[in-house]
């Protein structure tokens, strides 16, 4: 709201191949673009994080993704759309850095960590952040401290971090609830608490599973709006997981439909509607063609997915 | 307790009424108009007061002799005039109960954060503490009696093994039972196994603990007077057990009950303290000691 409206069309977007219109992609593999063999070697400059043939199987033989590619540009909000278990939560704690990937790998481009230092090198990387499906709070600790957590992991004296806490939860408009308990506070509140606590260390990258999924849909609705706010004035990267088709089109400007059994990208659709989006745009056509668009391509993606 | 069900119901089924037939306001009161928290504390007393009524009733009516039963006025009698012998007899069971519940309250935190933090000190330790446990304290006591240097040093063992169990084995749960997103979560900030344990393990394994502490204090008390029936000590440095058993021996019942009357206020007093401690610690987020909003 404070930086400059943002266009999808205007910013940088490493893979512009996949812009003009969605793309029905293979049901084993992946898109051509993404194996394309310079983009591989050599991801583009402003490439923030590669995901190059991930692939994970669990310990029980269930393979939660095959073959997985992506590139996300910097700046971008993306969103992994699916059905259950097409392992959009497992390649977002892969690039985390909670698990390793089976095989393939994860790729920094942008920052000092490459190659070498690829599957596992994010665990313990601060410009990531994560905000899990629960507002996963520490419930015998007050909202300050809940914020204050990842700053005091890293060092930071309470004087010293309380500008950046009291910062991170005016940004989410509970500065006036520092010393509340997260019992005191209703569900969205404390999910409000969760994203401060990720944004408190001022991240590159904010990695989201289904954040909202639990919230009712007034709630869900002005959540949406004040983290698409926050992400025009700072310009992170945010890759969102989620179940809903109107909140990634609403959210993101580049939609990868994965399908399940085995968790694979099936589709990329870039949502080229403007920033910032308001309210009307729920309303407007563009918004409903997209989310036909993303519909079809989620049925599509369920097609081709084994039965659950 | 059934009276209690009974003061307690019809202002509930009133209150609900009156909700339905918009009747107006229903004060939060009993049946007679006084405050539920008045009678929580007049039930109880009048329950009390009926008891020992009773009690000396019966004793009077009947002419119970007082070596069978004593009424409530002798006890009180040999309560005031066997201080000095009782006194220093409660003294050393406190001693023994308090100094066992805090070598256990540090073995059992220790141990169990060993435990948590190393899966071969779990696998290593963790059956033979639970066959010191399940093992009948007094089956062992005997043995305990000829290895430990003194006989308070025996109790002291006796009442430790007991204490200690409960306090190993919740404090183990708690600090097992993290929330696994938190877990990941510290994990994603590079917090190492030191930080995890001090700011999110020990703090999720605070309310298992305490649940721990209250039932330690309880048994450190059952142990100390166990432990000394079985070991029978004698004279010098004798706690309230061994006075007890004394009493009975002498037929001095009076001052059996008197006794035993020191042995239940310590046991409440330990009960209080450690519900106390336990509220105190967790009244700002657990549910435990939390009240219901409804």
């Amino acid at each position: 709201m404070m930086a400059e409206p943002r266009q999808a069309g205007l910013r940088p977007i490493a893979n512009t191949a996949g812009s003009l219109g969605a793309k029905r992609i293979g049901q084993v593999n992946t898109t051509p673009r993404f194996q394309e063999e310079t983009a591989r070697s050599q991801p583009v400059a402003s490439t923030l994080v590669s995901l190059q043939n991930v692939s994970k199987t669990f310990a029980n033989g269930t393979i939660a993704l095959r073959d997985m590619s992506l590139d996300i540009a910097q700046g971008d909000f993306v969103s992994l759309l699916g059905p259950s278990g097409c392992g959009k939560s497992t390649a977002l704690r892969i690039i985390a850095g909670l698990g390793d990937a089976s095989a393939g790998e994860v790729m920094w481009p942008s920052s000092a960590r490459t190659g070498e230092d690829t599957s596992n090198g994010a665990g313990t990387n601060q410009d990531i952040s994560f905000v899990f499906q629960e507002p996963t709070l520490m419930p015998w600790a007050s909202v300050f401290s809940n914020v204050y957590l990842p700053l005091r992991l890293k060092g930071l004296s309470k004087q010293a971090a309380r500008d950046d806490v009291m910062g991170a939860l005016e940004m989410v408009g509970l500065e006036g609830f520092a010393k509340s308990y997260p019992r005191e506070l209703s569900g969205g509140m404390k999910m409000r608490v969760s994203i401060a606590r990720a944004l408190v260390t001022k991240p590159k990258l904010l990695l989201m599973d289904e954040p909202f999924a639990a919230l009712d849909e007034i709630t869900r609705f002005k959540l949406n709006n004040d983290l698409l706010h926050l992400w025009e004035a700072f310009g992170w990267t945010v890759i969102f997981v989620t179940h809903s088709v109107f909140e990634s089109v609403y959210l993101s400007n580049r939609i990868i439909v994965m399908a399940a059994r085995p968790g694979r990208v099936v589709e990329d659709i870039p949502i080229d509607a403007p920033y910032p989006r308001e309210e009307e745009f729920r309303t407007s056509d563009t918004y409903n063609d997209f989310c036909r668009r993303a519909s079809q391509a989620l049925h599509g993606a369920m097609e081709v997915s084994e039965p659950a | 307790m059934t009276m209690a069900t009974v003061q307690d119901t019809p202002p509930l089924i009133r209150t609900k009424g009156a909700r339905a037939g918009k009747a107006g306001a229903v004060p939060d009161t009993a049946s007679k108009g006084l405050p539920t928290a008045v009678w929580r504390i007049v039930i109880p007393l009048a329950m009390l007061v009926l008891l020992i009524g009773g009690w000396a009733f019966y004793v009077w009516a009947f002419d119970v002799p007082h070596y069978i039963l004593p009424s409530p006025l002798r006890v009180a009698e040999a309560l005031y005039t066997d201080w000095p012998i009782l006194a220093p007899a409660l003294l050393v069971t406190l001693k023994i109960t308090f100094t066992a519940l805090a070598i256990a309250l540090a073995g059992g935190v220790a141990l169990a954060v060993l435990m948590a933090q190393s899966r071969i000190a779990e696998l290593a330790l963790y059956p033979y503490a639970v066959v010191l446990q399940v093992t009948p304290i007094v089956a062992i006591a005997p043995l305990i009696l000829i290895y430990a240097p003194s006989t308070q040093a025996a109790l002291l063992i006796c009442a430790w093994i007991v204490a200690f169990f409960p306090i190993l084995s919740n404090t183990v749960q708690g600090l097992k039972s993290t929330d696994h997103n938190l877990l990941n979560l510290f994990e994603l900030y590079g917090a190492s196994r030191w930080q995890t344990l001090i700011y999110l393990k020990m703090p999720n394994a605070l309310p298992y603990f305490l649940a721990g502490l209250k039932i330690a204090g309880g048994l450190a008390l059952i142990a100390a007077v166990v432990a000394e029936f079985a070991a029978g000590s004698a004279g010098a440095g004798s706690g309230l057990a061994f006075r007890l058993l004394e009493s009975q021996f002498r037929l001095n019942i009076p001052r059996l009950f008197a006794a035993l009357f020191l042995l239940s206020l310590t046991g409440v007093a330990i009960f209080l303290t450690t519900n106390t401690i336990s509220y105190l610690l967790l009244r700002k987020w657990h549910e435990s000691a939390l009240k219901r909003e409804n």
